[in-house]
């Protein structure tokens, strides 16, 4: 807190991010890989954002993924358009937000208004309904193996694994289980997640300065 | 049960029109964790309340959009294409009903998405410029665990509501593809589509 905020703030799009991470190359760039990314999406683009952004793409490490993907869900909106947004926003400022969520939606928009077409002629037929129902099994096993991959990040989050662990089980439960709507369980325990996270950041900065200091004092 | 015998054809004004992107609208500043979590409310407003659109073409708009590829958000914009095809007096309309659905498309689209995404620029510009700060920091870190078991909700509610009328062994043959997944993503590279293909491969043989 020393030091006070520069007043200067770099312009938008520059190539200084605050991350060593690549972001995407060019506005091009960013509305192809959306794009990309979002037909690969069958069942909700979730499963497939981790793969694409983190392991190909690298974008994002996993736990920029995490941190970002936590605020894309809190905030409203759908989870994957409000994640393009804030990437958008990053990279290329207004313009980069409207690209990323031009590049999200209007392929996706196309070939979804196809296949409303098309299904309209098959939706009584057995098969369609029941290749459906595999495809959602394998849906859910799509998103509770991207959550898996997500928890590895909890190692080296401040609350700490077993807290983290806990407040996890414990919005599996009231959400999944005992069916508690969505805003009482995110102020109830993102609350108290969010205040153990802050004493532990707020320790460690001391910490961190308390070291910093010493080694300028000598 | 097909979509030609349940409607029928509405008329749209342009207060209608209006009225309808002022719901999306509003829906859109409530709809936390994904607009589909406003879906009940879109039924409320759109199927019981305003005939706009039938309930098999309310089912059919989400179930739909679940299969094809983009995001769910996207079977707001199959609603407003329905909308548009009833309210040009259904699909046999020809062209005229195919622009109207397009239309419809696009207006929900844009109702439902342009209000939280102005709402998440301005929160991602703040949160950018303050990204040192320790509560910026703390809020990331704090709601990972809490995502983190949202998403193994989700995975679990998809896998559960599918079960109306299984028997015991298509539950479990359901429950076995679903860890098999689980387990190859967690812990391969196996492209994403191959086991979209194999589920619907697993339906059509009868296993589900």
């Amino acid at each position: 807190m020393s030091k006070s905020n520069s007043s200067t703030h770099p312009p938008e799009g520059s190539s200084h991010l605050g991350l060593e991470k690549p972001g995407p190359k060019s506005r091009s760039d960013l509305f192809i890989s959306l794009t990309i990314l979002a037909l690969q999406g069958f069942g909700g683009v979730l499963a497939v954002v981790q793969r694409e952004l983190v392991e190909k793409k690298k974008w994002l490490t996993n736990e920029e993924f995490v941190e970002q993907w936590s605020v894309a869900q809190i905030l409203p909106g759908p989870n994957v358009i409000n994640l393009g947004v804030m990437i958008g926003q990053r990279t290329f400022g207004p313009t980069g937000a409207v690209i990323a969520l031009a590049g999200l939606l209007t392929l996706p928009l196309l070939f979804l208004l196809l296949l409303a077409a098309l299904y309209s002629g098959v939706s009584d037929q057995a098969w369609v309904q029941s290749s459906l129902r595999g495809m959602n099994s394998v849906v859910a096993g799509l998103i509770i193996a991207t959550a898996l991959k997500m928890a590895s990040t909890l190692y080296k989050n401040p609350v700490g694994i077993l807290l983290s662990v806990l407040f996890a089980a414990l919005t599996f439960s009231f959400v999944a289980i005992l069916h508690i709507p969505l805003l009482y369980v995110l102020l109830v325990l993102g609350t108290g997640s969010c205040v153990v996270a802050y004493r532990k950041t707020v320790e460690l900065d001391l910490a961190q300065q308390a070291v910093s200091d010493t080694k300028e004092s000598t | 049960m097909s979509a030609m015998d349940t409607l029928n054809a509405i008329t749209m004004t342009a207060i209608d029109w209006g009225h309808l992107f002022m719901h999306f609208c509003v829906l859109s500043f409530l709809s936390i964790g994904g607009a589909i979590s406003a879906a009940p409310d879109m039924h409320r407003y759109l199927v019981v309340e305003n005939h706009l659109l039938s309930d098999a073409q309310f089912s059919s708009s989400i179930t739909l959009a679940q299969v094809a590829p983009g995001p769910n958000v996207l079977f707001v914009s199959l609603m407003g294409w329905n909308i548009g095809l009833n309210s040009a007096g259904g699909i046999q309309a020809g062209w005229t009903a195919w622009s109207w659905g397009l239309f419809g498309a696009l207006f929900c689209l844009v109702a439902i998405i342009l209000p939280s995404s102005v709402m998440m620029y301005k929160v991602a510009q703040w949160g950018h410029k303050n990204s040192q700060r320790s509560v910026v920091r703390a809020f990331k870190s704090g709601l990972a665990p809490i995502v983190i078991g949202l998403m193994i909700s989700t995975g679990w509610l998809l896998q559960r509501g599918q079960h109306g009328d299984s028997t015991n062994t298509t539950l479990i043959m359901s429950w076995a593809l679903t860890a098999f997944t689980a387990l190859l993503v967690w812990r391969t590279k196996v492209h994403l589509l191959w086991l979209l293909a194999l589920g619907a491969l697993f339906g059509i043989l009868g296993f589900m």
